[in-house]
């Protein structure tokens, strides 16, 4: 052996030699390589190790079908696995390696495995290590979870890098009047035949060049330069190095277009990768056909490789496979390969499994030797050496002598390349006469060009582009002269199902897909042991779920199984295929939404002011708040329990700009608002504000939040901070869909209005003095539940509502988003005077534990009104939303886990939230209850919670609960009280 | 990817509404028997074919719409605005600037 690189010919740039490390060696290629190309034309024959038997396995194809040269590319936080080395461009500096093998693909100890392949059939792990005696009984599972282990390490692929990728990903949005998928003869045919019509088209091709399979042929050059010639005078968009991996609904397409995987130092501002996002109205898909291999014995030797693959490395890559080079196959489009190959210097036989293949008149004169009615039945050697023929007797083979080669070509017939159109559900059928499954011309707007729709030769691919075009014009409502369409097929001779090769008894190792080791006795083994279905066969021996998606094998595995069975290749049916076509890199999925654009993160306008401050922030859903305010020294904990008790003795201020804010409005306002809060809003005066519940349907609490009324029709309504977008958009849905006389808008205000609590006995003192008018937040102007709309010094608009979510006196003050540093500026200075504090998210969760107020840890979507201890806030004389079906049975039963407090009996000990609340004496399971809050509560001195448990207070007067965390192995016996820890008469709030 | 053209705003994809529910139900009055809330909020048919359904067109105009949608092809029929009041004005809008 023997593959090498011609002098002349190719698509190649001789005069740019191209440095690339193989396996840590320094090889050379030429500019235009693929890195398969190079390997080969290094004569690198072993670059790969198989799946599960350790095989050698060398270069199988040219494309994305490729299931041997399975690479491991590039190094360090760029380690990329499991790269067809078919389909990466060669550049300067590459570094490839192989991957499955120790110490290296050459050599593999793992190959030990083959050996002992007769033990490892489909389904020998699950046997073996599921279940194994005496683990069987009910452990079997962790057992066969401690081999997966080690099996996994043994049987496998290349392992990615554990390292952040480095690289940037970018997303796009296309739209255009039709997509063509592919660059060959078809897809460019019917690209320029759409754009001459007038249509907006764009043409995506997977290759760095186009022209598809013209680009193997030895003859085309002429052709493809015309075609290309004439698609850039056509204003066609054209994008090449993009894989359209899947179609989907109403015409959108998924692509993935390689920016720099082909660029030895790309532009650090490009991204690596781009995911597009199009909207076609029509697609025609051309993307050709893939040529099938065919069982027989070591099938999958180094030196075998498709046929078209071969004609494609001599004539694209000037790589000539083999010296003595076998063809073998079933069809015609093994005889130009033939042809090619001996012209090209090489010693051809070609094998045919037909008995008559028409006229060889040019073949003879080739100088091709041809055997018909004969094929390979066994390769021979590591790397191939020499095959042992078979000969066809009327339904079987007979082995014949033996022949000596260094390159076996293979075509057991073409696939059309259907995945796409199935995507959108499109079901293959099976052709008989040209043995492939083919799909309707058209299926909701995508149509099939070319040897996608099973025509094979290139003139008539060209003309079956155009009649695509011509229909998908005629859908977008053009007038157009008819184009007559093509036929199926397009082969001289007929070509004969071959899928298996053997004699009666032979022992065999023949691979039907590669990538996974899966060979034709494993699909029989599958048959006898039941697993007769397409879809069974699949998940039993993996066949078709390797990374090349079963592109070569499927249709082997389906006949094998068909004759299993003795039935016919569409009574077996075919597997679905579904996106992507070729694996995407998680990253291009992802694109910029990673690290800290994984999400939105939303700022108060309070943002900046309470950092400088000294405010360390957290995570409240989406938004940053302040979580504390330490002082120098202070750790977490000393910051919050003084902040609250900072606040309950004088006074503290906090944003609370997050929450949800609503505009109400219209004449029907009220009666909204009345229909759709639990308690009363019919006769809520102007310049008042009311604590409000709304219920879902199903009388489940949705959220709860404070109106305030400012004038006859206007409302201004918060919502808890998380739910601000879900109110808001049920509010519309009601207003929109059920009440649609209500004359009432309802408008998000949530960014207009930045917000400050000021709470503590000292709040007024410190308001008033910063208010244009002092008397305004007097006691009588400004009551408990009181609304004003007044200005701070300085003439900044502000609205004041004096509500209390500490339990203190206290105020809400919001002013427009822009004044809401300048509020702080003018009330922090005011506090400071009374020795107040800023108090951040832990203290606000202390004071209003302490209160038993709740929040969305509390309404979880499963608690009802009375389940949160405000029953009485549902109004038995109006009907509201969810005042049906809140009364249902089983939301009315007293032992229904209701709010309380929670204190622990050792008033020094302390509790977890998630903790489950248990019996004393039965501490296992669900329990009885939960805890949904804790702190320690500077009020009482002492760890206090918030939780819910069955029966509520009454039931648990003087039991002990225990407070049971089995993840932190902690229990802690409590003491089961009223959620209103502090102040439960509100007197103070109310002061 | 499915695509709803919005009647306010045009063919946009379904990424920028929210899927809504049941577009056929009819809401009780609100004090209606409990068995009439049961059947409202709890009874859905599971539909293989046209199926009528809301939807809201979140990141746009905010309206809540009608959709008529096959559940298998996921082929779309119709969209109309859910209020029957916006309806009218967008289609005498229209007719006004033809």
């Amino acid at each position: 052996m023997t593959a090498r690189r011609l002098s002349t010919g190719g698509l190649i740039d001789r005069t740019q030699a191209v440095d690339f490390s193989w396996d840590g060696n320094p090889l050379q290629g030429f500019a235009g390589d693929s890195l398969a190309a190079a390997l080969l034309a290094n004569n690198q024959r072993i670059v790969a190790r198989s799946f599960k038997y350790h095989r050698p396995r060398g270069i199988m194809s040219c494309g994305v079908e490729e299931s041997g040269a399975l690479v491991t590319v590039g190094d360090g936080d760029r380690r990329d696995p499991n790269v067809k080395a078919t389909t990466q461009e060669l550049y300067q500096g590459l570094v490839a390696s192989g991957q499955n093998a120790f110490p290296n693909v050459r050599f593999d100890v793992g190959a030990v495995n083959n050996l002992f392949g007769r033990f490892l059939p489909a389904g020998f792990y699950y046997k073996t290590f599921m279940g194994l005696p005496p683990f069987e009984s009910g452990s079997g599972t962790g057992y066969w979870m401690w081999c997966e282990n080690i099996i996994r390490k043994a049987a496998g692929m290349g392992s990615a890098s554990r390292a952040p990728d480095p690289d940037h990903y970018e997303h796009g949005h296309l739209f255009c009047e039709v997509l063509v998928v592919g660059a060959g003869p078809a897809g460019i045919s019917a690209a320029i035949a759409a754009a001459e019509l007038g249509l907006d088209v764009l043409l995506v091709e997977q290759d760095a060049l186009l022209g598809g399979d013209l680009l193997g042929q030895s003859d085309a050059q002429a052709s493809r330069d015309e075609l290309l010639k004439a698609l850039a005078a056509s204003g066609v968009r054209v994008m090449n190095r993009t894989t359209a991996f899947g179609l989907y609904d109403h015409g959108a397409a998924g692509l993935v277009e390689r920016v720099t995987d082909h660029i030895t130092q790309p532009d650090p501002n490009l991204p690596r990768q781009r995911f597009w996002t199009v909207r076609a109205q029509q697609t025609i898909v051309a993307s050709g056909a893939l040529e099938r291999h065919i069982a027989f014995d070591n099938n999958d030797r180094p030196g075998i490789m498709t046929a078209a693959a071969g004609r494609h490395y001599l004539n694209r890559y000037a790589v000539l496979p083999g010296q003595q080079i076998v063809i073998a196959g079933n069809n015609d489009s093994t005889q130009i390969v033939a042809m090619d190959m001996a012209a090209a210097g090489a010693e051809v036989t070609l094998l045919d499994a037909r008995a008559d293949i028409g006229d060889s008149t040019a073949l003879k004169d080739a100088g091709v030797q041809i055997r018909t009615g004969t094929a390979p039945l066994s390769a021979r050697g590591k790397t191939l050496n020499s095959i042992q023929l078979a000969r066809g007797l009327p339904g079987a083979w007979q082995a014949d002598e033996k022949l000596d080669c260094d390159a076996l070509l293979i075509s057991g017939g073409w696939s059309p390349v259907v995945n796409l159109i199935s995507h959108r559900g499109a079901r293959p059928q099976w052709n008989a006469d040209n043995a492939c499954f083919v799909v309707p011309e058209e299926f909701d707007g995508v149509r099939l060009a070319g040897s996608a729709a099973g025509v094979w030769q290139t003139q008539a691919c060209e003309q079956s582009g155009r009649h695509a075009a011509m229909q998908a014009a005629k859908a977008l409502g053009k007038t157009v002269s008819e184009a007559p369409g093509v036929s199926i097929g397009g082969w001289q001779t007929p070509i004969e199902p071959l899928y298996e090769i053997n004699t009666e008894g032979r022992k065999s190792k023949a691979f039907v897909d590669l990538q996974h080791d899966v060979s034709s006795d494993d699909v029989r083994l599958a048959y006898r042991e039941g697993y007769v279905s397409v879809e069974h066969l699949k998940r039993y021996t993996t066949l078709g779920m390797a990374t090349d998606g079963g592109k070569m094998g499927n249709v082997i595995g389906l006949a094998l199984m068909a004759e299993a069975l003795g039935k016919d290749i569409p009574a077996v049916g075919t597997t679905t295929f579904r996106p992507p076509y070729t694996p995407v890199a998680i990253g291009a999925l992802a694109g910029r939404s990673v690290s800290e654009h994984f999400r939105p993160l939303r700022r108060t306008p309070l943002h900046d002011w309470n950092l400088t401050q000294g405010a360390t922030m957290t995570m409240a859903g989406l938004w940053h708040r302040p979580w504390y305010f330490a002082r120098p020294g202070e750790t977490i904990n000393e910051a919050y329990i003084r902040e609250a008790a900072t606040t309950r003795s004088s006074v503290g201020l906090c944003d609370v700009t997050s929450l949800g804010k609503i505009a109400v409005q219209g004449p029907d306002a009220t009666e909204f608002l009345n229909r759709i809060y639990t308690n009363p809003f019919a006769k809520l005066p102007i310049g008042k504000a009311r604590y409000g519940i709304m219920l879902r349907d199903d009388g489940i609490v949705m959220d709860d939040g404070t109106t305030w009324r400012l004038s006859e029709t206007d409302y201004f309504m918060t919502t808890t901070t998380v739910n601000a977008a879900k109110v808001l958009t049920w509010l519309e849905e009601l207003l929109q869909t059920r009440w649609p006389e209500l004359r009432v808008h309802v408008t998000s205000v949530s960014e207009q209005w930045a917000g400050c609590a000021i709470a503590g006995p000292k709040s007024r003192e410190v308001l008033s003095a910063c208010v244009h008018q002092t008397r305004a937040v007097s006691n009588e102007a400004l009551p408990f539940m009181g609304v004003i709309e007044t200005a701070l010094q300085g003439g900044i608009p502000c609205r004041i509502a004096r509500i209390s979510f500490s339990g203190e006196m206290a105020f809400e003050a919001y002013v427009p988003s822009d004044y809401g540093p300048a509020m702080m500026d003018l009330l922090y200075p005011q506090a400071a005077l009374h020795e107040g504090c800023l108090y951040g998210l832990e203290a606000l969760g202390t004071m209003r534990i302490e209160k038993g107020h709740v929040t969305g840890a509390e309404l979880d979507g499963r608690v009802s009104i009375d389940d949160a201890g405000l029953g009485k806030m549902a109004s038995p004389n109006k009907a509201f939303i969810g005042s049906v079906l809140r009364q249902r049975p089983e939301l009315m039963r007293s032992d229904r886990p209701q709010l309380v407090g929670i204190f622990p009996k050792d008033r020094n000990a302390t509790f977890n939230v998630g903790a489950l609340l248990c019996a004393a004496d039965e501490i296992s399971g669900m329990g009885e209850g939960w805890i949904t809050g804790a702190t320690h509560s500077p009020e009482l001195g002492h760890w206090i919670g918030l939780g819910f448990i069955k029966g509520g207070v009454d039931a648990w007067q003087s039991k002990i609960a225990v407070a049971a965390d089995p993840l932190r192995d902690q229990q802690t016996e409590v003491e089961i009280v009223s959620p209103h820890m502090v102040d439960p008469s509100g007197e103070r709030m109310h002061g | 990817m499915i695509r709803i053209d919005c009647p306010f705003c045009g063919l946009r994809d379904h990424s920028e509404f929210s899927y809504g529910g049941d577009a056929s139900i009819n809401y009780p009055p609100l004090d209606a028997p409990a068995e009439q809330w049961h059947d409202a909020v709890f009874l859905r048919e599971n539909i293989r074919g046209r199926q009528l359904e809301t939807w809201q067109h979140t990141s746009g105009c905010r309206m809540w719409l009608n959709v008529e949608r096959d559940t298998v092809s996921h082929e779309i029929f119709a969209v109309w605005p859910a209020h029957r009041g916006y309806g009218r004005v967008l289609h005498a809008e229209k007719e006004n600037t033809e």
